[in-house]
């Protein structure tokens, strides 16, 4: 356990000192932020463009469902793109440079190395939608109304588990890969075939984009639930740490 | 007892084979040179022994464990890779300190290990300082220093000075001349004149085989014959070359090498060399400057080895 948080520590003080903690929290609370902002402009600012006037009175007045559908949209589009470029070179850059070979080489268990990476970033993601969540929470408050908090916070964290599934597998393609843009471009292709799969409308609801979904839905239809997705993502992540904890243990540094 | 004892250790690379039945046993407390020329199989042979790559077959033990990736192997031993890698965003101290972490140290026994060996490598001033900005010295001293963290029973160095400029060569020299007597160093390298400086057990490998194993003197006193050094005045150089020539042929005499004014006579019977070399030189009326019989050096030891070997 000591080792664990040994290895967390430095993966911590990592993404703090290389600004990716900084990057990550001021890029999410800006979208959390403008959000709700942006859906109750819009209107506004669509007259306000010259010639466009005539659709002013097209456009209903906003609601909060706008606001929590803008929300749901930046933020879990914005918090992906992070999930697959951040953690492309966790594994496959400490191998290029040669670091992993050297902590290593000290009483370290792999497991324990992946799994400091995979907390870190559930760690980053968290605090990223928290600051996100709040700073959305307040401003969709400020605008439209205050929703219920709990909801708020199942929603964000639905976003969070749909995001830590592309982290998960940008890990496994870094382990696998010794190069950072193919761990990337794999973790693409996944998505890419995730969404192509996703256009049969029966085995989207078990994809994890279903959580994106939902969280949106929670506001619109409350009591649907959509369990199979959350099943799927959660095993999704398990089975790809797994699988990188495995390709790991064998392989040469 | 052996720090290291191996036993016919393979490693192949698809067609290549990188190690061919390495067999070898490390004196513990010794200083031990690994010396060939690149490829030969040194660095294969570290990442084997600590763990860090498999063999396809033999085995190995080190420090009394059997190799593989685990924390009883990892304890007992300190590795360097060549040209040591660092994560550039952490200070001296704090890697140094991570790395007593990972060897299970509390805060205070990490802080003040970090702190003995800073001051040993000559780090306590630059201690703060992230290593990105580091000089490669810089980074090869803090890589011995992250090595010793544990205080290793085996302490595995690749090439630890062949990247570094003549004054830090010394410096790192004489840090590992220093551990002598604290640990068994394994230490692997090209350069020959490294392993002279520091090594007492010498061990050259050619083509992932052991061509010999012995102490530095007993090599130096099995494998060479005699050398002795003729050097005439600067303008005596031509002569000189002429008289090489002549003597080339004779019986005691194996190899006649010049080199401006100076000839290099490596000879089979040493008695007879010193008659007749001197009878020979007195005939030749070169203008004498100096006549001795020189140590053999390593180098000429190690091609030696290399062209048995290659002959076998």
């Amino acid at each position: 356990m000591n080792l664990f948080f040994a290895a967390l520590s430095k993966e911590l003080r990592e993404q703090w000192r290389t600004y990716r903690f900084l990057v990550v929290l001021v890029v999410l609370t800006l979208f959390g932020l403008t959000s709700p902002l942006l859906a109750y402009f819009t209107p506004q600012i669509l007259t306000a463009v010259p010639g466009a006037e005539a659709f002013a009175g097209l456009i209903p007045p906003p609601a909060v469902v706008d606001a929590v559908a803008q929300y749901v949209k930046n933020l879990s589009q914005f918090a992906v793109l992070f999930a697959i470029l951040l953690p492309m070179g966790a594994v496959a850059g400490e191998k290029e440079r040669g670091t992993a070979a050297l902590v290593l080489s000290k009483p370290l268990p792999r497991a324990t190395f992946l799994l400091a990476k995979a907390a870190a970033y559930l760690l980053l993601f968290a605090a990223g939608f928290l600051l996100a969540g709040l700073a959305g929470y307040y401003y969709t408050g400020l605008l439209f109304e205050f929703l219920p908090l709990d909801q708020w916070l199942v929603m964000n964290a639905l976003l969070l588990l749909y995001v830590m599934v592309y982290t998960a597998l940008t890990l496994l393609f870094s382990t696998l890969t010794r190069s950072q843009a193919l761990a990337a471009g794999l973790s693409f292709a996944v998505l890419l075939a995730l969404g192509v799969i996703g256009i049969s409308p029966a085995l989207a609801v078990y994809l994890p984009a279903q959580l994106v979904n939902w969280s949106g839905l929670l506001w619109v239809e409350a009591g649907k639930t959509y369990w199979g997705a959350v099943g799927v993502s959660a095993g999704l992540i398990a089975a790809a740490l797994l699988a990188a904890w495995l390709a790991f243990r064998r392989q040469e540094l | 007892m052996s720090a290291i004892g191996i036993e016919n250790l393979t490693k192949t690379y698809g067609a290549v084979r990188a190690l061919d039945g390495l067999s070898l046993q490390v004196a513990e407390g010794s200083v031990f040179g690994f010396l060939g020329a690149n490829g030969a199989g040194k660095t294969t042979t570290i990442r084997i022994l600590t763990g860090l790559a498999r063999a396809s077959s033999g085995t190995a033990r080190v420090a009394g464990v059997e190799i593989g990736h685990n924390g009883v192997l990892a304890r007992k031993i300190g590795y360097l890779p060549e040209e040591p890698p660092f994560y550039a965003w952490m200070r001296a101290q704090e890697f140094l300190e991570y790395t007593g972490q990972l060897f299970g140290l509390g805060a205070a026994a990490r802080r003040q290990r970090a702190e003995e060996l800073l001051r040993l490598v000559g780090l306590w001033e630059v201690r703060r300082r992230v290593i990105r900005g580091f000089s490669r010295g810089m980074r090869q001293r803090l890589g011995i220093a992250q090595s010793l963290v544990n205080r290793p029973q085996v302490l595995f160095l690749d090439e630890p000075a062949s990247a570094l400029d003549p004054a830090g060569r010394r410096d790192v020299l004489e840090m590992i001349a220093g551990l002598r007597g604290q640990c068994t160093v394994f230490m692997s390298t090209h350069i020959l004149a490294d392993v002279e400086r520091v090594c007492d057990t010498v061990g050259i490998i050619h083509k992932g085989r052991m061509a010999r194993v012995a102490r530095q003197e007993q090599l130096l006193d099995a494998y060479t014959a005699p050398v002795f050094r003729v050097e005439v005045t600067a303008n005596g150089g031509s002569d000189l070359s002429a008289w090489a020539k002549q003597i080339s042929g004779e019986a005691y005499v194996e190899q006649v090498r010049v080199e401006e004014n100076a000839a290099r006579i490596r000879v089979r019977d040493l008695d007879a060399a010193r008659r007749q070399l001197l009878e020979a030189l007195a005939r030749s009326g070169l203008a004498v400057e100096r006549f001795e019989v020189v140590k053999p050096s390593l180098e000429e030891v190690f091609l030696e080895l290399v062209n048995e070997e290659i002959d076998r």
